[in-house]
């Protein structure tokens, strides 16, 4: 009996001493549809690294960006791989909490990258996260109300004519409203969008010195052209509305034209769940004429946080998520439709991808048209086309997010929302130290 | 007369009752409604009648497993209950039955440990967690389930054992019976329907905590909470997913809760209409 008991606990000494040779790795994700193919897909990964084993953690946006940031800043060594954005890349970069990728493998071809999004994820010329799927904004309008309404939209619109469309697509009888744009509030959500528009109306958040620019001409130009726009052919409610609302609007036949982002084409494209799948067109964010667009540019990316003890595993998993291979494998098990988009140059010049999606053109002139280094008419002491890479601007953003939704909302005027803005603005700037 | 005006004095009071009762349990109810929902009908707009679709369960369950955080809701939840009542039964013995000039003062400081926003002590808290080694682990959670609910636990067992005559207790002492024999034997027999309701309520309040579980875990440890959270997404329509999600979470306590709501409301009222 002992003997038995002997060989038993043995046995499961050894089982145990093997299974802890593994090596698990944690990745905290989101739980968007490229994302939620990727867990489903990393039998590939495990086949070729026996060795590794993969934790996920999905946690809603917001939950994750504050369980990472408290693990990253205290670290925790939680998490060995995270996803996040082009916001916090050059922030947490310079804080030194992420580890550079310099060695995702020889066959991973960091060139092929598209440069605009590169950029984006490098701080001194080095990648500080590989981007799992990128994304810029365009105009996803309804081909067959534009032409009911007597227009052709340009490949390139300005914003003087998506109002002169958005009025005559209007027709709130039959529950269409010209134009669906983002009025919810939050940082990544309605200001994602004024900010991107607020580029090609000439304004900016700060000048060179930190000082915020509410007050300025070309900000009341923005909220004014922006408010007048959305009452005259907007939904009822807009500024409750964020992308999935929106999303759910245009699907349903209810938008003549939606401004957002270009990984939305994959959504209103579907026949399976889009009402309007066949009869969409995209276009460029609208501009001016001032030499920038109302585009953004965002790149949901994985990057290894420096208090991991995984750090080799956790590149190895960020290579093959983020390769050319990767994005083989989606194509050959889901097709090419499905395959992450924006990341990768190659992918644009594949004539497969090109035939399912017929959004990928625009989608990559949109992304090209991005510019987060330069990304205001005027000069800024700012990264970042839709967003302020500062650390401030999360709660900032939010709060000037919340004035411009209520006055969407008709809850205050324009006037109002701008001033309360500059002054929440200045005292923030003042707060934080750069403007004395 | 007077037994007219009760019977409708009751009547009134029944249908106060029923409306109260609909109004908190209509979020639940358009939570289970909104379950069965297609992803498109969910966004779409108020709506009572769901088109009854099983999609959001079927791929909620292939996208992450329920029964894993099942088990960590359940463990986490027994195991702080049963910790804290352990703790709050001498406690709330000492403090109803050898009273001191400052066991009220010291009641209301521990009530008081409630009044304050979690986050205020989230980086401290995850700090000594990380120092220890606890975050992502049971026992780790299991002990910050029971330190903030501990508060109400003693709370709720005072008020029960301060019904309970100390002259049965000193009788018990005469017969020379220990204190641990006391509080084992004496005092808990007498006191188990106050105890049961509390635990009851204690087992809700850590199945449905949100802040702790969703922030000091990450796998081993994540209960049903990380399960609903995990449903959310930016991008793309979740409505009906999270719905699910939510139900297959509550479902067990709700279930629970519907089996001892007697146990529960006696437990409750206790001594509250003296």
């Amino acid at each position: 009996m002992k003997l038995r008991t002997l060989t038993l606990g043995l046995l499961s000494a050894s089982a145990l001493a093997f299974a802890a040779h593994a090596e698990s790795i944690t990745i905290a994700t989101v739980n968007n549809g490229d994302m939620v193919r990727m867990q489903k897909l990393t039998d590939d990964f495990t086949k070729a690294n026996p060795d590794i084993q993969l934790n996920w953690v999905t946690l809603e946006e917001n939950v994750l960006r504050e369980r990472v940031t408290t693990d990253i800043a205290t670290k925790g060594g939680q998490y060995d791989v995270m996803t996040i954005g082009t916001y916090e890349v050059p922030i947490w970069a310079k804080q030194n909490w992420l580890l550079p990728l310099d060695k995702l493998g020889d066959d991973y071809d960091v060139k092929d990258i598209i440069p605009a999004i590169a950029g984006g994820l490098s701080v001194d010329g080095k990648l500080y996260a590989a981007p799992f799927y990128g994304e810029s904004s365009f105009v996803m309008y309804r081909k067959d109300l534009m032409e009911k309404a007597g227009l052709k939209m340009p490949d390139a619109p300005t914003w003087d004519f998506i109002k002169q469309a958005a009025d005559k697509m209007t027709d709130r009888a039959n529950g269409v409203n010209g134009v669906c744009l983002r009025g919810k509030a939050g940082w990544g959500e309605n200001m994602a969008f004024l900010t991107a528009m607020s580029n090609s109306f000439g304004a900016r958040w700060f000048d060179e010195n930190w000082k915020p620019q509410f007050d300025q001409p070309e900000w009341k130009n923005t909220l004014q052209f922006y408010v007048d726009l959305m009452k005259a052919d907007g939904p009822e409610g807009a500024s409750s509305n964020g992308f999935n609302e929106n999303l759910a609007l245009f699907q349903q036949g209810k938008c003549g034209m939606w401004i957002d982002a270009t990984v939305a084409a994959s959504f209103v494209s579907d026949p399976k769940a889009s009402k309007v799948a066949d009869k969409v067109g995209y276009a460029l964010a609208p501009d001016n004429g001032l030499g920038k667009r109302g585009n953004w540019l965002w790149a949901w990316s994985l990057a290894i946080p420096a208090g991991t003890q995984k750090a080799d595993a956790a590149e190895k998993f960020v290579s093959w998520a983020t390769s050319k291979h990767y994005l083989e494998l989606v194509a050959s098990k889901e097709g090419w439709a499905n395959v992450p988009p924006g990341t990768r140059s190659s992918l644009y010049a594949n004539p497969e991808y090109q035939k399912a999606a017929p959004f990928a053109k625009m989608t990559l002139d949109s992304i090209n048209a991005a510019d987060p280094t330069h990304p205001t008419v005027k000069p800024v002491p700012y990264v970042g086309v839709q967003f302020v890479a500062i650390p401030e601007f999360q709660g900032l953003g939010t709060t000037v997010g919340q004035l411009f939704s209520a006055a969407l909302a008709g809850q205050s005027s324009v006037d109002d929302a701008l001033k309360q803005a500059q002054d929440a603005a200045t005292a923030a700037m003042t707060e934080g130290g750069y403007i004395k | 007369m007077a037994r007219a005006v009760t019977t409708q004095h009751k009547t009134i009071a029944t249908a106060a009752a029923w409306i109260v009762a609909l109004l908190i349990f209509f979020p639940i109810l358009y939570t289970i409604i909104t379950s069965f929902k297609s992803e498109q009908e969910a966004i779409q707009g108020f709506a009572l009648i769901p088109s009854g679709t099983m999609e959001s369960y079927a791929e909620v369950q292939a996208q992450s497993g329920y029964f894993k955080f099942f088990l960590n809701s359940v463990i986490l939840s027994v195991g702080s209950t049963l910790l804290a009542i352990l703790i709050a039964v001498p406690a709330a013995w000492s403090m109803a039955f050898s009273p001191t000039k400052r066991t009220k003062d010291i009641l209301m400081w521990m009530l008081s440990t409630k009044m304050m926003p979690a986050v205020a002590v989230l980086f401290p808290i995850y700090l000594i967690f990380r120092d220890t080694g606890l975050l992502d682990s049971r026992i780790g959670l299991t002990v910050m389930l029971m330190l903030i609910n501990l508060p109400i636990v003693v709370w709720m067992l005072y008020t029960y054992f301060r019904e309970i005559p100390g002259e049965i207790l000193e009788a018990a002492r005469m017969d020379g019976a220990s204190l641990w024999n006391e509080i084992i034997y004496v005092l808990t027999p007498m006191a188990v329907p106050g105890i049961a309701s509390t635990m009851l309520l204690n087992i809700i309040l850590a199945w449905n905590e949100a802040f702790w579980t969703i922030r000091l875990t990450t796998t081993n440890a994540a209960p049903l909470t990380a399960f609903i959270s995990s449903f959310s997404s930016p991008q793309g329509l979740f409505w009906a997913k999270l719905s699910a999600a939510s139900t297959l979470a509550i479902a067990p306590i709700l279930i629970m809760g519907w089996f001892s709501q007697k146990q529960l409301v006696r437990g409750l009222t206790f001594g509250a209409v003296k």
